[in-house]
């Protein structure tokens, strides 16, 4: 399997914090991976990095094959992020806010399918501050789910979400490898994660324990 | 999809979330008036003055208006960090900076044309020369709005932006205030022919500051 993130001795700082301090990770397509670790173990800035939203001080990160110290573009085109917050705006409703991101992905499509998905029909043309925590985190999953993505990283999924909420989340990422995508999450709830998860690594300190490579053939970068 | 295309969808946005949300309609706006109203009240007991300083009060209004639209355009996208959702949408740096732009423009026009009645209205002042002075708003406005993207993204990534951005906008927009003060005065005191060379200034200051945005914002709403 193609590798579709490629990370050797990455550090990150965040002001002068080392919120990566040499991580190596390889992320093997089809893979559903699953980042455990302690609070402000850098989980999501490693998310983040891999998103291209925080930059490296040193090392080497590849996704898609493309350097990310020199083209994120590239790299983002074909992942999506689902972090703390919901990534949308207050006063559009959750079809637009779907809208906007379909829109400048380059589709014309309208984002029922997606809508319909999560269960937002009933909110669909209520703006975003109008929804609940609950309702919110589904939309936050629908601005990634909408850009059909081939690179999903999920930031604490599960939280916020309720019992149908985590069904269809679950429903998402167990259906992610045949559908061509390839999973990382960081999450605290274990028992869920790890059912869905093909391969677990700890980060602590900033740093990858017990990675070991996605597979061993898998050195031919994507 | 093109720079333009992308830059539309980005106009459309922002200026949906302002009519849903009416803080150009309920706050800005209003803000205008009542510096324009205060301005009417402090010299009143001279009116001759009013008339004779109305372009340079209506300026100034429009660009203590300016700064509240400006900020609200950045202040959005930190707003459930949407910010990092546009960054993540793909969309090209240049038509960001194009799209928020347009937007403010089209918001300031808006604004120019109410403060401009009310200037009519309250400082007694006739209008001439009404060629000049919509090119001239035009042009200032484009500069406004060119200007401030380029130092709203600066002013984004700091935790003191509110503070910061009038600070480093105000003495930058020094030759927008000038400009569209002098054209106004020409305009209004009927020389439109006057007006020209300060109108050419205003032109190719916002076209300058327009340049600039669309080279230099990719990288500065990467790395702010």
């Amino acid at each position: 399997m193609p590798l579709v993130v490629r990370l050797r001795s990455v550090v990150c700082l965040l002001g002068r914090f080392p919120a990566l301090a040499g991580v190596d990770l390889d992320v093997a397509a089809g893979e559903i991976l699953l980042l455990t670790g302690p609070n402000g173990a850098g989980k999501t800035t490693l998310l983040r990095l891999i998103a291209g939203l925080v930059p490296m001080r040193s090392g080497e990160a590849e996704v898609f094959g493309a350097d990310l110290s020199v083209d994120r573009r590239t790299a983002r085109a074909q992942l999506a992020l689902v972090g703390h917050e919901t990534f949308c705006y207050d006063d559009l409703t959750v079809r637009e806010n779907l809208r906007f991101i379909t829109r400048a992905a380059g589709s014309p499509a309208e984002p029922d399918a997606t809508i319909d998905r999560l269960g937002l029909r009933a909110v669909a043309d209520l703006t975003h501050r109008r929804l609940s925590a609950g309702q919110r985190r589904r939309l936050a999953l629908g601005t990634a789910l909408v850009r059909d993505p081939r690179l999903l990283l999920l930031d604490e999924p599960h939280a916020g979400l309720d019992a149908e909420g985590r069904t269809v989340l679950h429903e998402i990422v167990a259906a992610a490898p045949g559908e061509g995508r390839t999973v990382v999450m960081a999450s605290h709830e274990l028992d869920l994660a790890r059912a869905l998860a093909t391969r677990e690594v700890r980060v602590d300190s900033g740093r990858t324990r017990l990675a070991e490579p996605a597979r061993a053939a898998a050195t031919e970068t994507a | 999809m093109s720079v333009w295309r992308e830059a539309g969808l980005v106009a459309g946005k922002d200026l949906r979330i302002e009519s849903r949300s009416r803080v150009a309609l309920a706050q800005i706006l209003p803000f205008g008036l009542i510096v324009v109203l205060l301005f009417a009240f402090a010299l009143d007991p001279d009116r001759g003055i009013l008339a004779r300083v109305a372009p340079g009060l209506f300026w100034v209004a429009v660009l203590l208006a300016s700064l509240l639209a400006i900020g609200r355009a950045f202040s959005v996208e930190e707003q459930h960090n949407a910010r990092d959702g546009l960054r993540l949408a793909g969309l090209d740096g240049a038509a960001i900076f194009l799209g928020k732009a347009a937007a403010i423009v089209l918001e300031l026009l808006a604004l120019e044309v109410v403060l401009g009645a009310g200037v009519v209205l309250l400082y007694d002042v006739d209008v001439h020369g009404v060629g000049v002075l919509i090119l001239t708003a035009l042009a200032a406005t484009i500069g406004l709005a060119a200007t401030g993207t380029l130092y709203g993204v600066l002013a984004a990534g700091f935790r003191s932006r509110e503070t910061l951005l009038p600070l480093l906008l105000l003495p930058v927009l020094a030759p927008v205030m000038l400009g569209a003060t002098r054209a106004f005065e020409d305009g209004l005191e009927g020389v439109p022919g006057d007006a020209w060379p300060w109108v050419a200034l205003l032109g190719i200051f916002a076209g300058l500051y327009t340049a600039i945005g669309v080279l230099a914002f990719g990288a500065l709403w990467e790395e702010t």
